[in-house]
């Protein structure tokens, strides 16, 4: 590879070789083994073991066979500048220079080796002479050996026959001895209680005998083996009745009676009888802890007894059975599947029984491991008992629990948020201090929402246990489908915004009947918490529910739209009802104040009513609780200066045209007067209207319905001068403080135009107060 | 099929009084109050030609007081109530009198000229209803079927039962009732039922509405709390004899078995704003007509309560003149309760709503302005009643 590497191709002179000095000493090395190379021939092989290279046949190449120094001498004079050609002179030199002198080293080394080496070989010489004479002494010993040895042989050949036939003799002896000494043993065993060494014995011998029993002295011996065995058995049966011995020992015996040929089946009906009666003894003490009248153990204790106890025993019981009855086949298993689902059934309705004590605590991760560990010890003989379904019957009360768990947990859920409203109720009931309403209502909320979050998400956390890794069950299809999807997203998470959404609902039907039970104030706080879970915590909740519970299920589920639109329209009505209350409310108040009035008689006012002031300063606590939940809204973009709109309304122009046509009964309508009546309710009034979610539509709607009624209330009584005037002067009034709660000023002008028209209608003597004057008074006052 | 425009009529002054003349089963005529305190208030008896839709109207005058109700006698055409108005030394009274129609005007001699410019006719006193030691006249009812000698009317809180002497010239006070409660109460309307032999009555007083026993006069029963606020009006099914109809401040119209007066059987809230009017029709009674003051009118189709079982013909001798019959439709769905038509000719308040008592498909609705809106009931509906 040097060799190559090196090869001064043009323009690659040998000094400019891409390793820099300190690599020069292995390279110059590498050059000289290659020349050996060449020496001895191998440059061939090598060279074709070589990846890549110039070509060998390259006359320009140094160290190439077929260099030619002309050409390259040539080459290199017709292809180089000056100075490239001094330096590879140089460097020639100097590589002809070491290679000198390599040469030289590398002699004196293999000279001196060559020199040792003829030494060696002389000395290996005479060595190996002295050596052969030593071998053809040993081979003539050796025939002298065998010689002997085969004489030695031949002699012995006849006692050795002799012993064998003596040991074979013993042997037999030994074995009838045995045979002999058999029933003692046996006995011996028996009174020992050494069971399993009389079976041995016993297994042992009863072939032979079988085989000469028509000998009498062997059947001597059968016979009395016989009988020891039987005793034997019934010894061993009366141990495995006892059945105070362990299931271990009862296997034992089972074992060994099967081994003295006792009948298979038999012995599995006894076998499973006394399993039986072990296992009722667990159940019984279960479901002794379940009596009614102590209290019942921790539910985790009482799983963890179950388990060891019980699903432990029938463990034992299976396997054993199984080990020992494997020969009954399939009637023998079904036998013990039949066994083991009887006894499975009782202690999952003993379960069960104490599951659904626990159903009204609160600690799910109690449960949760308590079912985990329930489950899990129903795994074994689940595998087992393939055929008794113990693991089904397990997952399916698993299953169930699960499903109680969501119930009670929604239930839970509707008790927080009727608890909720209870608090806020009592917070809103409770006497406060002045001024200290204002921050309550959004706190209200803001507690509301958090505590109603909080309780969600404590029980998305709290059935999250059923789904956790390291819950045995949690892979079960069920709790990987079903569960998230149905159970927990749909029953648990969507029914309670949907419960939430009716609950609130329902405080728009019932109680407006009986006047308005709910406080106003509570129905403002839900639609707006109802609208706040359109906008995002529906959305928020469901996102964290379907991240916590990897919905695999396909099963359609509701999608968040739908509730969005249902929480939307809740609030909706919830905010039209609060608009209805409220403006119930102040109707009222008006309504009382104009029938219980008498305006015939009434004086020049000198005051705006009290009870206006009153309508407004409502009003204003009205804006201000709605302000504190709702935003602002949109209004109606007006002239500047509103409030100092001059008070038209009631000049006698205008009443000579709208209300008075002068008395000529059958002069056909004014068409003109008509269209212009027609053009003025070009708009209409819709009181009780839908409202939107801000301030102002609200405020609108409530002064809506109580100007109305206003309106209503006027046009039933009879005025006079004096009266009207007052209504005048209330009606400026009301106009100077609710234009700037409403949505569009133009209606409240509108609907007060239409009070003070109605008023001059309904009066007799219908002398306007001068509108300045009404400025006047309503200023001052 | 098109179904005929309203027909509007207008007066010169407001007016909340409206009843059909109820004795009239030919012709289609309505009375009207007016209401003003400036000028001389008028009866307009409007006549309605169905044929031509034209309106004939008559002209009396009612010079005591504006008038605050109105009711026809059921046996005489030329009989009428009103509740008006006495204003005297800033005091305000109302007041009830029996009057008679001039015989110019009054129906059958009908040479009266259309334009009743020149002729302002005047009403013939009859008698007063002496209210002065009762208080104020709400309302004057008639007993329904009798021969026209008995009314009702309600003062305050008293409930006078009035008997009709000497060809109604006369009224001597039969027997009375009154409420006696905390407060001021008032009794705000009434009804008469066709039931019972005209036994009974009910009226409405806040919140609640009672029902009386004219014999006795002693109350029956009293659903407390009838409406969420103030009851505006009531009306008698006249085909289920107990049932009632009642609309008030809430805006809602419900719909009672007094039977069973803890709840109410059905409750319509279509109106958004006081509900001053509900009017069964006379014949069919699924018809439910009610009148409040946010303008509208509301026709509603009570199938679910009405007398007249899904599919089941009534009438057939209202259907001789009609065009040709259209195939029953079996196959149908049993229709639901529902609003048939909301009427929007009214530009203020309705106060007053009625049928018309010769035309069971047609109905007059009165506005504060002086609006008359003649109406008529669907023509594909009222071939589905009929078919």
């Amino acid at each position: 590879m040097a060799a190559a590497a090196a090869g001064p191709g043009p323009g690659s002179a040998p000094g400019d070789s891409p390793e820099g000095p300190e690599a020069e000493a292995p390279e110059r090395r590498r050059k000289a083994h290659g020349m050996l190379k060449v020496y001895y021939g191998l440059s061939e092989g090598e060279a074709a073991g070589r990846p890549a290279g110039p070509d060998p046949l390259d006359p320009t190449d140094l160290n190439g066979a077929h260099f030619d120094p002309e050409v390259y001498l040539d080459k290199l004079r017709r292809e180089c500048p000056l100075a490239q050609l001094m330096d590879s002179e140089t460097d020639m030199v100097r590589q002809i220079r070491a290679l000198d002198s390599d040469m030289q080293t590398l002699v004196y080394e293999n000279y001196n080796k060559f020199i040792s080496a003829t030494d060696t070989i002389r000395k290996m010489k005479n060595d190996f002479r002295k050596m052969e004479d030593e071998m053809d002494r040993l081979a003539t010993n050796m025939a002298v050996i065998t010689d002997f040895s085969a004489r030695i042989s031949a002699t012995l050949q006849d006692r050795h026959e002799r012993i064998t036939k003596l040991a074979g003799v013993h042997a037999l002896l030994r074995k009838l001895q045995f045979l002999f000494e058999l029933p003692s043993r046996l006995t011996k065993c028996v009174e020992l209680g050494a069971y399993g060494q009389a079976v041995r014995y016993q297994g042992r011998a009863r072939a032979v005998l079988q085989q000469y029993q028509h000998l009498p002295s062997f059947r001597a011996i059968q016979d009395d083996c016989q009988v020891i065995t039987a005793r034997l058995a019934q010894q061993l049966r009366q141990r495995f009745r006892e059945g105070g011995s362990g299931a271990p020992e009862q296997a034992e015996c089972v074992e060994l009676l099967l081994a003295l040929g006792e009948p298979a089946e038999e012995l599995c009906e006894e076998f499973l009888a006394h399993a039986r009666g072990r296992l009722e003894e667990e159940l019984r003490s279960l479901e002794a802890e379940l009596g009614p009248s102590p209290p019942a153990p921790d539910v985790l204790e009482f799983t963890d007894r179950g388990g060891s106890g019980f699903v432990g025993g029938l463990c034992q019981v299976a396997a054993a059975y199984q080990e020992l009855f494997a020969a009954q086949g399939a009637a023998g298993a079904e036998k013990l599947a039949a066994f083991a689902r009887e006894l499975g059934g009782r202690y999952f309705a003993l379960v069960e029984r104490r599951l659904a004590q626990e159903q009204g605590g609160s600690d799910n991760s109690l449960l949760v491991r308590a079912l985990d560990r329930f489950h899990r010890r129903l795994r074994a003989p689940g595998a087992l008992l393939a055929a008794a379904g113990l693991g089904e019957a397990a997952t399916e009360i698993v299953e169930r629990v699960a499903r109680e768990r969501l119930g009670h947990h929604l239930q839970g859920l509707r008790a927080a948020f009727l608890g909720c409203l209870t608090d806020v109720r009592q917070a809103l009931a409770a006497p406060r201090l002045a001024g200290k309403e204002g921050p309550g209502l959004a706190e209200l909320l803001a507690n509301v929402a958090s505590s109603i979050l909080s309780h969600i998400k404590a029980s998305l956390a709290a059935v999250h246990l059923f789904t956790a890794k390291e819950v045995s069950f949690s892979n079960k299809p069920y709790f990987r489908g079903e569960f998230c999807s149905q159970g927990v997203r749909e029953g648990l998470i969507v029914g309670f915004i949907r419960s939430m959404c009716q609950t609130a609902q329902s405080f728009c039907d019932s109680p407006g009947e009986k006047g308005g039970a709910t406080p106003p104030a509570l129905l403002l706080l839900l639609s707006r918490l109802c609208l706040d879970y359109e906008t995002a915590t529906i959305s928020y909740i469901l996102t964290l529910t379907d991240e916590q519970f990897l919905v695999q299920d396909q099963s359609p589920v509701t999608p968040v739209s739908t509730l969005c639109a249902e929480a939307r329209e809740t609030a909706r009505r919830l905010l039209t009802h609060y608009v209805k209350v409220q403006g119930l409310v102040i109707s009222q108040m008006l309504r009382k104040s104009v029938e219980t009035r008498d305006w015939l008689s009434t004086l020049e006012p000198r005051n705006v009513r009290a009870v206006m002031k009153r309508v407004v300063e409502d009003t204003t606590a009205i804006d201000v609780q709605v302000g504190l939940l709702y935003e602002e809204g949109v209004r109606k973009a007006q002239s500047s200066d509103s409030s100092k709109r001059t008070f038209s309304v009631y000049s006698s122009s205008r009443q000579q045209g709208r209300y008075a046509p002068s008395y000529t009964p059958s002069a056909p309508m004014d068409t003109n007067l008509l269209s212009n009546i027609q053009k003025l309710f070009s708009e209409r009034i819709d009181v009780f209207s839908p409202v939107e979610f801000n301030k102002v539509s609200v405020l609108t709607g409530i002064i809506k319905i109580s100007l109305k009624t206003l309106l209503e209330c006027v046009r039933l009584r009879t005025f006079g001068r004096f009266g009207l005037q007052q209504v005048q002067v209330d009606c400026h009034f009301l106009q100077l403080y609710l234009w700037r709660f409403v949505a569009d000023e133009e209606l409240v002008h509108l609907l007060l135009d239409e009070v003070v028209a109605s008023a001059a209608l309904r009066c007799p003597d219908p002398v306007p107060m001068e509108p300045s004057v009404v400025e006047v008074i309503c200023e001052r006052g | 099929m098109e179904d005929d425009a309203p027909v509007i009529y207008g007066l010169e002054f407001q007016a909340r009084a409206l009843t059909p003349q109820t004795a009239e089963t030919d012709a289609i005529r309505f009375l009207v109050g007016t209401q003003s305190l400036k000028y001389d208030n008028q009866i307009h008896i409007i006549d309605f030609d169905d044929e031509n839709n034209i309106i004939n109207k008559n002209v009396l005058l009612h010079q005591v007081g504006e008038i605050w109700h109105i009711s026809a006698s059921p046996a005489d055409k030329g009989v009428l109530a009103t509740c008006y108005n006495k204003t005297s030394d800033s005091k305000v009274l109302t007041c009830a009198a029996v009057w008679r129609m001039p015989k110019e005007v009054e129906p059958g001699s009908h040479e009266s000229p259309d334009d009743a410019s020149s002729t302002a006719h005047t009403l013939e006193l009859l008698c007063h209803l002496d209210n002065t030691a009762h208080g104020s006249m709400a309302c004057v009812v008639w007993e329904p079927t009798g021969d026209g000698k008995k009314v009702i009317s309600l003062a305050d809180n008293h409930i006078l039962l009035w008997d009709l002497q000497e060809s109604s010239s006369q009224a001597v006070l039969a027997s009375s009732a009154s409420l006696e409660g905390k407060g001021q109460l008032k009794f705000t309307s009434g009804r008469w039922s066709p039931h019972h032999n005209c036994t009974q009555v009910a009226t409405a007083n806040d919140t609640a509405v009672r029902g009386w026993d004219t014999r006795s006069m002693s109350q029956i029963y009293c659903i407390e709390n009838a409406h969420g606020q103030l009851v505006r009006d009531l009306d008698f099914n006249p085909n289920k004899q107990y049932y009632l109809a009642s609309c008030g401040d809430d805006c809602k119209v419900k719909f009672w078995d007094t039977r069973n007066v803890t709840e109410p059987v059905k409750t319509l809230e279509e109106h958004s704003h006081w509900v001053w009017n509900v009017r069964y029709n006379h014949s069919h009674d699924q018809l439910v007509l009610t009148g409040s003051s946010d303008s509208r009118v509301i026709l509603s189709n009570m199938v679910s309560i009405s007398s007249e079982p899904f599919g089941h013909l009534v009438d057939d001798d209202d259907l001789s003149d009609q065009e040709e019959r259209r195939p029953e439709d079996k196959s149908q769905e049993p229709p639901q309760d529902s609003v048939i038509a909301t009427y929007e000719e009214h530009e203020d308040s309705v106060y007053a709503v009625d049928w018309s008592s010769a035309d069971p498909w047609l109905f007059a609705s009165l506005s504060y302005d002086g609006r008359l809106v003649i109406n008529r009931v669907p023509r594909a509906l009222k071939y589905h009643i009929l078919l």
